[in-house]
């Protein structure tokens, strides 16, 4: 036999193995694509812009926050304390705005109103890495902290009430249409944008990778996992303050209650149909992961199914997905 | 052999002593915090050691207790289970919903499918090796789906006629105290049965000691022969029916079915587990000290309304959780110093 010979019968071997692998890697796309045939399909006007765009706003927040959990998570780690942090965002901002704190020009008011609350929630990030990094607490009790303590911060800082407003130039961000499209829509497709090239062409990337795949190999080979590890924090916890800020935007209030409730189980949900893991991470995976979780709730409640079968549904399908990718 | 010199010896002596008292730190400092709070509570607050404030302490945080023993044993397996605050608000709607047919079917169903929540989560976990974070917060969202959906999105009502009301009502016993009675309590009652075999089971069974070994070394009880897959399964079983039992106990409590109440359950356990020096990292825990994290948690609530009762500082109920979280990250920064110099 010769090599030539070997080389074909290797190729025939791999094929059914590679017709699978193509299942698996497509898996989520294929989900997808089907949610959305069917949509077209069978509900009314789901092609009109209206539909389009409520969809596109409910899911930018997801999309943003799960970007930066997808980092965390392919580190090895995971964020509890996201939703939290978007809580404490979105309650500073209006402080900010309605100069509560100290009278603020309105210009300078709405700016500051943009960078602070988002640079708290990357300093609250920070001290979730300080955990996980120096004082080597797992990520889960680590993020628990935050996650508990967060949410009274916010409701402290607002004594628990509902900070109402009307402040067009800070709503641009959640109410904002250029060109029609939601501005969150389009922010969540930078963010997507640049965390892939990051992930895809930098040496940071590489580093994330590393630490999450092996981190005692990854710390022999020279990568300063401590620092990397905290960054992703940080930015974990700079994407959830930015949301925060959309989710005040949208509703014109601030409710220290409820901003944010719940979305860590969105957020990671969305990053594991995706199918990112420690030292392996796809960022258009977790756009997608995020695109199932709203359509699969759209769906479902455009076809009269209640709001609570749908949460069944989603997560049955959530365990469905994981396991198809676990698989791989 | 080289001679040791007396300083030597008692600088060797004083290493050790130092390192011992690291780990008495470690495994009974949750259990000095909480005789120091009840003691700062005593000396502060008129009514604290009251008959009627132990009684209402207790009875309020029996729930929290059957949460945080399950978790314990799952802990304790390396695993986590989330689903627990969703199957105790389903368990308090089945319990409201059977309540007009008696105590037996309202106590039993409820527990019952707690038990098929937990297997459901054991058999995911073990046989079709889904990372347990993932497959409890799945049925977590199940569970509160269902509960929503039993309960047709609003509270049930209990019914009043029959008896299941009078587990919330009964006492057991009661202690004459200053300031009422201290009454055992059915809540509390279930709470003490349930350590009390907890301790049995961990201490002195074959289970305990296989729990501990699969969550030492998973791979190291495979090649032992032990069943792990059954063990992992067990406890989630049994940390499904402790929530439903919490869940009962809720309906009780409140006489309603409330579909979503529970929520953030899952982690208010998870800390007082952690509080009270479970490692997550599983292989080793103490249901006693889960137990002391519980009240050492609960507690906190407890001061806050003496403290606002008071009438000095006020600080609105937000601040618990504030004090909780301030409160774990004390505790796990000084376990993990701890446990680092025992090393």
């Amino acid at each position: 036999m010769t090599n030539l010979d070997q080389a074909a019968s290797a190729r025939r071997l791999t094929l059914p193995g590679r017709l699978g692998s193509v299942g698996q890697a497509y898996g989520a796309l294929i989900a997808l694509i089907v949610l959305v045939l069917y949509n077209v399909l069978f509900t009314p006007n789901f092609l009109a812009a209206q539909t389009l765009n409520i969809n596109l706003t409910q899911v930018a927040t997801i999309v943003i926050v799960a970007t930066g959990m997808t980092l965390v998570i392919a580190t090895g780690g995971i964020d509890l304390s996201v939703g939290s942090l978007m809580a404490i965002s979105g309650a500073l901002a209006p402080i900010i705005f309605l100069g509560k704190l100290v009278p603020l020009n309105p210009l300078v008011g709405t700016a500051l109103a943009f960078i602070v609350p988002v640079l708290v929630a990357g300093l609250f990030g920070l001290f979730n890495g300080v955990l996980v990094t120096t004082f080597r607490i797992q990520p889960i009790v680590a993020t628990l902290v935050l996650f508990i303590a967060g949410r009274g911060i916010a409701q402290v800082v607002t004594n628990g009430n509902l900070q109402a407003f009307r402040n067009p130039g800070f709503q641009y961000i959640g109410l904002g249409r250029p060109l029609g499209i939601p501005f969150q829509a389009i922010l969540m497709l930078l963010i997507v944008a640049l965390v892939a090239w990051v992930m895809r062409t930098t040496v940071f990337g590489r580093y994330i990778l590393a630490t999450g795949g092996n981190e005692a190999a990854a710390r022999l080979a020279g990568v300063p996992v401590n620092q990397i590890k905290r960054m992703v924090y940080v930015i974990s916890g700079l994407l959830a303050g930015l949301a925060g800020l959309i989710v005040i935007a949208i509703n014109s209030s601030s409710d220290a209650n409820l901003v944010g409730l719940n979305m860590e189980l969105d957020a990671i949900a969305a990053v594991a149909v995706g199918g990112t893991t420690g030292g392996r991470v796809t960022i258009v995976g977790t756009l997608i992961g995020a695109l199932i979780i709203q359509l699969i709730r759209f769906t479902l409640l455009a076809q009269g199914v209640p709001f609570a079968v749908a949460q069944v549904i989603n997560a049955a399908i959530i365990l469905v997905a994981v396991y198809i990718q676990s698989q791989r | 052999m080289a001679t040791t010199s007396p300083t030597e010896l008692r600088a060797g002596q004083q290493a050790t002593g130092r390192v011992r008292i690291a780990a008495l730190l470690q495994r009974q400092g949750a259990l000095i915090a909480l005789v120091l709070l009840v003691l700062f509570g005593a000396l502060r607050y008129e009514g604290f050691l009251g008959g009627y404030n132990i009684t209402e302490v207790l009875r309020y945080n029996s729930m929290f207790g059957l949460i945080a023993l399950g978790m314990t044993f799952v802990i304790m397996t390396g695993g986590i289970d989330l689903s627990v605050g969703g199957v105790a608000a389903l368990a308090s709607v089945l319990a409201a919903l059977l309540s007009p047919y008696g105590m037996l079917p309202a106590v039993v169903v409820p527990v019952l499918a707690g038990l098929l929540v937990g297997l459901l989560n054991g058999v995911v976990i073990a046989r079709l090796a889904i990372p347990p974070f993932i497959t409890t917060l799945a049925t977590l969202l199940a569970a509160r789906g269902m509960a929503l959906i039993l309960a047709n999105n609003a509270s049930v009502s209990v019914d009043s006629g029959a008896g299941f009301a009078s587990i919330s009502l009964g006492s057991v016993f009661s202690i004459p105290l200053p300031d009422g009675a201290f009454n055992v309590t059915i809540p509390l009652l279930v709470l003490l049965v349930a350590y009390a075999l907890g301790s049995l089971a961990l201490n002195y069974t074959r289970f305990g000691r296989h729990v501990l070994a699969v969550g030492g070394n998973e791979e190291a009880a495979r090649l032992m022969g032990l069943p792990v897959a059954r063990i992992k399964i067990s406890v989630y079983a049994i940390n499904g029916a402790l929530a439903a039992l919490a869940g009962v106990i809720l309906a009780a409590l409140t006489f309603t079915g409330l579909p979503t109440e529970g929520l953030g359950w899952e982690l208010s356990a998870i800390a007082a587990v952690v509080v009270g020096g479970t490692l997550l990292t599983g292989g080793m825990g103490s249901v006693g000290a889960t137990l002391v994290g519980v009240l050492l948690l609960g507690l906190i609530f407890n001061i806050l309304n003496f403290e606002n009762g008071r009438g000095v500082v006020s600080l609105s109920a937000y601040w618990q959780s504030v004090i909780r979280g301030v409160f774990l990250l004390v505790v796990i920064i000084l376990q993990n110093r701890l446990a680092g110099r025992r090393q």
